[in-house]
C-alpha cells in the first residue's frame, strides 16, 4: 500500500471533454439524495409527524430561531432561511456522508491505476470555492439593494479626504479576502482531516485513526456551521443601515 | 540544497510557525470560556457553540499555513 494524496480531485472518466470527477459524482451523489428525502418528506408531512418529518421539523424550527435571533427582524430571517439552510444541510450532508463506512474500498481503474469512486465534496477547492462565490455574491446584491447603487459604491470610493479614500480601497480587498478566507477555512479543514486520517491509516491501520475519525466528525459538523453562521454574519452586516445614512434619508 | 530537502524543510516551517498563532489564540478563547461557565453554569449551553465557532474563526489563519504546507507537499 502507498500513501497517495492529490489536491486536485481525480478524473474517473471523460464526456467528449468534459472530466467527471469522483467528488462530482460524489457531489452530486448527496444533492440528489437530498432532493429525495426532500420530496420524501414534503408528500408524507402529517399532522402527528413520523420520525423523519420529526428531524427535519427540529432542523427547520431550530436553524429558523437561530436565523431570527442574529439577523433581528422575522421578515428578513424569512428571506435569508432559505440560503442559510441550504448552504448548511449541503455541507453538513457533504461531510458527514464522508463516514460511511466501506465507501474508499470502492475503487475503479481510470487508465492511470486505482482511484477511488468517492471522494470528500468539501476537498475539492472549485466546489467549495463556488459555494464561497455564491454567499459572497449574494451579500453584494444584499448591500446594493440597502443602500442602492451609489451607496454601495460611496462605501467603496469615497474622496472626501484621503483617509476616506484609503479606507475604501482596504475595504474592497476585504470584500475579496473573504473569498479566499470563507474558502480556504472550510476546504483546509476537510482536505486536513483527510489527510490525516490518511497518514494514521497509513502508519497504524488499527484503533490509532479512531480518535482522529472523532476530530474529523467534530469539524464536519463545525466546519457546516461556522460557513453558514458566517455567510449570515456577513449578510446581516450587510444589511444593516447604519445611523449617517438614516439622518441622511431623513433629510432628504 | 535538493529540491525535495527545500520543501520538507519549508512545509515544516509553515506549518510549524503558522500554528503558534492559533494555538495562543484558541487557548485564550477556552481559557475565557471556561471562566465564564465557572461564574455562570446556567448560560454554559449558550457559551460551548459560541467558543466552537470562534475557535473555528481563530483556526483559519492556523488552516491557511496548512493549505500552504499541503500545497508545497503535494501540488
Amino acid at each position: 500500500m502507498e500513501l497517495n494524496i492529490s489536491i486536485a480531485p481525480e478524473i474517473i472518466f471523460y464526456i467528449k471533454s468534459f472530466p467527471v470527477t469522483n467528488s462530482l459524482i460524489w457531489s452530486f451523489f448527496i444533492s440528489f439524495a437530498l432532493i429525495a428525502i426532500t420530496l420524501l418528506i414534503r408528500f408524507s408531512l402529517k399532522i402527528v409527524p413520523g420520525k423523519l418529518q420529526n428531524i427535519a421539523e427540529l432542523i427547520i424550527e431550530e436553524s429558523f430561531a437561530f436565523v431570527k435571533s442574529v439577523i433581528g427582524t422575522e421578515e428578513k430571517a424569512r428571506k435569508v432561511f432559505p440560503l442559510f439552510c441550504t448552504l448548511f444541510v449541503f455541507i453538513l450532508a457533504a461531510n458527514l456522508f464522508t463516514f460511511i463506512p466501506g465507501q474508499a474500498a470502492l475503487t475503479v481503474d481510470n487508465g492511470h491505476g486505482a482511484v477511488s469512486v468517492f471522494r470528500a465534496a468539501m476537498a475539492d477547492y472549485g466546489m467549495v470555492f463556488v459555494l464561497t462565490l455564491i454567499s459572497v455574491i449574494t451579500v453584494q446584491i444584499v448591500a446594493i439593494a440597502i443602500h442602492g447603487p451609489f451607496g454601495y459604491l460611496g462605501k467603496f470610493l469615497n474622496f472626501q479626504s484621503p483617509l476616506k479614500f484609503f479606507l475604501g480601497v482596504m475595504d474592497i480587498i476585504g470584500e475579496l479576502a473573504k473569498i479566499l478566507s470563507l474558502s480556504f477555512r472550510l476546504f483546509g479543514n476537510i482536505f486536513a482531516g483527510e489527510v490525516l486520517g490518511a497518514v494514521m491509516l497509513f502508519l497504524v491501520p488499527f484503533i490509532a485513526p479512531l480518535p482522529f475519525m472523532f476530530l474529523g466528525l467534530l469539524s464536519a459538523v463545525v466546519q457546516a456551521f461556522v460557513f453558514a453562521t458566517l455567510t449570515l454574519v456577513f449578510i446581516t452586516l450587510a444589511s444593516e443601515i447604519e445611523e449617517d445614512e438614516l439622518v441622511e434619508q431623513a433629510s432628504i | 540544497m535538493e529540491t525535495e530537502a527545500v520543501k520538507a524543510l519549508a512545509a515544516g516551517l509553515a506549518i510549524g510557525l503558522g500554528a503558534i498563532g492559533p494555538a495562543v489564540g484558541e487557548g485564550i478563547i477556552a481559557s475565557k470560556a471556561m471562566e465564564a461557565i465557572g461564574r455562570n453554569p446556567e448560560v454554559s449551553s449558550k457559551i460551548t457553540p459560541l467558543m466552537f465557532v470562534t475557535m473555528a474563526i481563530t483556526e483559519s489563519t492556523g488552516i491557511y499555513a496548512l493549505v500552504i504546507t499541503l500545497i508545497i507537499l503535494f501540488g
